[in-house]
């Protein structure tokens, strides 16, 4: 009987030889399977990135509108005159603002997930979470633009707790307030957590999860009180992961055009920068040295929190 | 005094009695164990004397105060964890500073302790590594360290021998104890290895299903189990039927015998019986031999110089009537 050899016969097949190859060869496979996404990865996301930044250093003949392709520094120069420096100054502390909020809230809410969710709250938890990102982005802004209009439900609830009164004086103040939530800063940062919440609450819970729960235990019994156990203990670790969910927020926050388009002052940031030079001005130049300050900041951002330590606990 | 006192105390989670009405006093100066397998709820215990857990009923003491309610960062105990719970982001030296940091010492002066913690669990220059970079059993002295640096009254050991390999164990053992001795901390020690709470305890707590089955000297619980419990998990205890012990003239009841107190052969003043060998297994230092007598399965230990029967002979064996011990209502 055939059974009775101990190496069994050879499949037959081009499957089956393949297989038999594969297996001896593991890195052929390897090979195999990497190379179309490098090839996209590096070739086209990298090489148009490249592209990019390329443009920057080009500048625009004003009378002509024609691109000049002279190695140039102007253009950056450009981005420093008051109107456009506005514009990212004005994007990087909306940015770090949505940032900050958004690590606040999503602590408390990836901390329960990760320590005391079990079974059907797990489930619910990740639906909860993952639900709003499987509508579509647009239909939630402008859903929240009809929430904090000034029709809308969130000053009719403001009205029946009797509290019109902190609305108007919050909009009454510079620079924040407005005539109304949708056409404020507030606005847009309240759409702007909203929308990027998933991404800072996922990583935390991630992080939070890996964890060991006896850490926390054991600071307790060497006398560390919550805050104690929290500041050495639980936010050193969870670190990694807030970083992780902060490059998200922040990043989102400094590219996106659609929310401060649709909520809040007429006032510019960094994406509709982009978005209005290299469409209606037709200024690629200065459009591509506008998307570049964002992967400069994000570059500064990580270089600091590596400095930092935050990388240390992975 | 009574470092740690339990008072009929209860820990059920739902409808599991993890801990169901203990008590038991632990004296100051004390090398205690809790021994019993796994679920039967000694490490429960450690966690309600450490304040992890909070009891459902009953009353603990830690030195003549109430414990119920005191968080664990307001005891003045310590626990060495199971798996050593080192912070993984700090350096060694912090890691054992850690109780003093949080405790408001100052810089230089909790680092001059953290160093003599390590000098003392034999670690001296290894403050700058990370956990990462010790090995099992350097990590053990590190949290060893680190509970002991906070000079607490009662010092907790959840099974930190566990995964140590067996001779790095048995020196820990030995370290441990004259550890204990020099201090004079209380140590309350859990572990499912009975012989190391032989070697190591003053007294030993056997747990079974959130129960203490058996509280006494390492000698008492060894040789004298009150319930068929102990003497099956405390050593390998034979555990005679009550026919068998009735046929040998002790009565209606079972009854434990050691091994090694059965020898092959008769003697003066001993009792015998006649079994045939159904199989021997050489440990080392002796034999292990299973005869079957009377229907019971019985285990003799028998001297290596000694020669071993062959299996399916019959031979008599014999045992000094006071090793058999007779046990009330076991189950």
């Amino acid at each position: 009987m055939s059974t009775d050899t101990s190496i069994l016969s050879r499949r037959t097949g081009a499957l089956g030889q393949l297989s038999d190859t594969f297996w001896r060869k593991p890195k052929i496979l390897l090979f195999l399977m990497l190379t179309p996404p490098l090839l996209w990865l590096g070739v086209i996301y990298l090489g148009s990135l490249f592209a990019l930044l390329l443009q920057s250093f080009f500048s625009i003949d004003d009378f002509s509108g024609l691109i000049n392709y002279d190695f140039t520094l102007d253009t950056y120069r450009q981005l420093l005159i008051p109107s456009n420096f506005d514009i990212i100054l004005r994007t990087v502390v909306m940015a770090t603002l949505v940032t900050l909020a958004s690590a606040a809230i999503a602590f408390p809410i990836a901390y329960y997930a990760a320590r005391y969710a079990r079974g059907k709250w797990k489930v619910i938890f990740y639906l909860g979470v993952m639900l709003p990102l499987w509508s579509s982005y647009l239909v939630k802004v402008y859903a929240w633009k009809l929430i904090l209009a000034k029709e809308g439900i969130l000053t009719w609830i403001f009205a029946k707790l009797h509290l019109t009164w902190l609305l108007d004086a919050w909009l009454s103040l510079p620079v924040i307030g407005g005539s109304s939530l949708s056409i404020s800063y507030t606005g847009t940062f309240i759409v702007f957590i909203y929308v990027w919440m998933p991404f800072m609450i996922l990583p935390i819970q991630a992080a939070l999860e890996r964890v060991p729960g006896n850490l926390i235990e054991a600071s307790a019994d060497l006398g560390g009180n919550p805050a104690q156990t929290f500041r050495h203990v639980l936010f050193p670790l969870a670190l990694p992961g807030i970083i992780a969910g902060s490059i998200f927020t922040f990043s989102l926050t400094l590219g996106d055009y659609i929310i401060p388009q649709i909520i809040g002052s007429s006032r510019l940031f960094i994406g509709q920068a982009v978005y209005a030079q290299q469409g209606t001005a037709g200024n690629i130049p200065l459009a591509a040295a506008f998307s570049v300050v964002p992967i400069v900041i994000m570059g500064l951002y990580l270089w600091m929190a590596k400095r930092q330590g935050a990388f240390d606990a992975l | 005094m009574t470092a740690v006192l339990f008072q009929q105390v209860s820990r059920h989670f739902g409808a599991v009695r993890a801990v169901d009405s203990v008590d038991l006093a632990i004296a100051e100066g004390e090398f205690f164990a809790m021994l019993g397998p796994s679920g039967s709820g000694k490490t429960t215990c450690l966690r309600l004397m450490a304040g992890f857990e909070q009891p459902t009923g009953g009353h603990i003491e830690i030195f003549g105060e109430t414990a119920e309610g005191v968080p664990p960062y307001r005891r003045n105990v310590n626990t060495v964890f199971q798996d050593y719970a080192l912070f993984p982001h700090l350096s060694i030296l912090e890691n054992v500073a850690y109780g003093l940091m949080v405790k408001g010492v100052g810089k230089a002066e909790r680092l001059k302790a953290a160093e003599e913690a390590l000098a003392m669990v034999k670690l001296p220059g290894y403050g700058t590594r990370r956990p990462g970079q010790l090995s099992g059993g350097q990590r053990q002295r590190v949290a060893l360290a680190r509970a002991l640096v906070n000079r607490p009254r009662v010092l907790l050991l959840d099974e930190p021998l566990g995964a140590l390999d067996l001779k790095l164990r048995e020196q820990m053992q030995e370290e441990l104890k004259s550890l204990q001795k020099s201090l004079g901390i209380t140590f309350v020690f859990v572990t499912h290895d009975q012989g190391e709470a032989l070697s190591m305890a003053d007294r030993i707590a056997v747990f079974s299903e959130g129960r203490i089955q058996q509280l006494g000297t390492p000698e008492e619980v060894y040789k004298r189990p009150k319930t068929r419990f102990v003497a099956d998990f405390v050593g390998s205890s034979n555990v005679l039927p009550p026919d068998f012990v009735e046929s040998l003239g002790f009565g209606r009841h079972h009854a434990s015998l050691r091994p090694e107190a059965i020898t092959l052969g008769d003697g003066p003043g001993r009792k015998q019986f006649s079994g045939r060998v159904t199989a021997s297994s050489f440990l080392g230092a002796a034999n292990r031999v299973t005869v079957e007598a009377n229907g019971a399965r019985i285990a003799a230990m028998v001297p290596a110089s000694t020669p071993v029967p062959a299996e399916g002979a019959t031979v008599t064996l014999s045992f000094l009537p006071e090793d058999l011990h007779t046990m009330d209502g076991a189950q």
